[in-house]
């Protein structure tokens, strides 16, 4: 790590783990902090808060057709009935995917991200390589993933931003006509509700 | 083998969270540093956009070192911000950390 390059913050492993810990132990000896507010914090976005919060959206979406309405015209609102929202959530959009569009989320920024329904983003939503390929070359990132979009299918990229998340509204997979909202959710992957995939097909039985 | 292939076959007790098969974090702390930020924005210590806006700042100085991929590392960036943004506030200086990294580090494992 670190071969001679001019910036600071290069710690190698050990050291920033030393670091953080030095943080937290003067922020919470200067009261800025309650002892046990970085465990939670950390706590509930590692365990509490995770794509089933955006799965259970969008079955919703796929199971009742008012919801979905309201999900489509005011996106925080609708999230808001199921008990999602908060810190970081702020106004989400939900872009619909259909037979004639893709949606594909990115933020060119930085890492905006709809945290409060899809969790932490992953690892390769915050890499540069990602963020600037993905509006240059959409189908053939989207392709890399293991999605090859139809070539009669346009792409749209949505740009996220402080203010404005977008949350992709998959279409129900064929085959899932008699399937609960709880067995939808479970079809419901991450990379789809980010645009890079589609949800899963149906268990045969 | 790439860091983050490296970060991510780690096992045992540096084993890594993980949804949906992805790596949420890719070191313990990385999710004390993202508690941190967070928590401190919670607390009215500053506010989420100037962190924000610290943070893009920091990611767009380290692409533009045009730096190799492999040694992007999100948190790191996100941790520097951090410091900046506590310095100058007045909150945590630089040389304060370093004081209290040492005193930690010399205090033996129990």
């Amino acid at each position: 790590m670190g071969h001679g390059h001019d910036h600071d913050h290069d710690h190698d492993h050990d050291d920033v783990s030393l670091r953080v810990k030095a943080l937290e132990s003067l922020l919470v000896e200067r009261g800025y902090l309650a002892t046990d507010a970085v465990d939670k914090l950390a706590e509930a976005y590692e365990h509490d808060v995770g794509p089933m919060n955006g799965a259970r959206v969008v079955a919703r979406a796929w199971s009742d057709p008012a919801f979905k309405a309201r999900l489509l015209e005011d996106g925080s609102k609708a999230i808001a009935e199921l008990g999602y929202g908060g810190f970081e959530g702020g106004h989400v959009i939900v872009c619909e995917n259909s037979d004639d569009l893709h949606n594909v989320v990115v933020c060119t920024l930085c890492s905006c991200y709809p945290w409060s329904v899809l969790g932490l983003p992953p690892t390769w939503y915050k890499e540069p390589t990602y963020r600037a390929r993905v509006v240059v070359e959409p189908r053939t990132v989207i392709g890399e993933f293991g999605y090859a979009v139809p070539a009669d299918k346009a792409i749209r990229v949505w740009d996220s931003s402080a203010e404005v998340r977008y949350l992709v509204l998959p279409q129900r997979p064929a085959g899932t006509e008699g399937l609960s909202e709880d067995e939808l959710a479970a079809l419901v992957t991450r990379d789809s509700m980010i645009g890079v995939g589609l949800p899963l097909e149906p268990a045969r039985a | 083998m790439s860091v983050k292939d490296a970060v991510a076959t780690m096992t045992g007790s540096a084993a890594l969270p993980r949804r949906n098969g992805e790596l949420v974090f890719a070191a313990p702390w990385e999710s004390r540093a993202f508690g941190l930020a967070v928590g401190l924005s919670q607390a009215g210590v500053f506010t989420w956009d100037a962190f924000r806006e610290r943070l893009i700042a920091e990611i767009a100085e380290w692409e533009a070192a045009g730096h190799p991929a492999e040694e992007w590392s999100y948190y790191a960036c996100w941790l520097h911000a951090l410091e900046e943004l506590l310095e100058e506030r007045g909150i945590a200086t630089d040389a304060e950390l370093d004081a209290l990294m040492e005193a930690i580090a010399s205090v033996p494992e129990h």
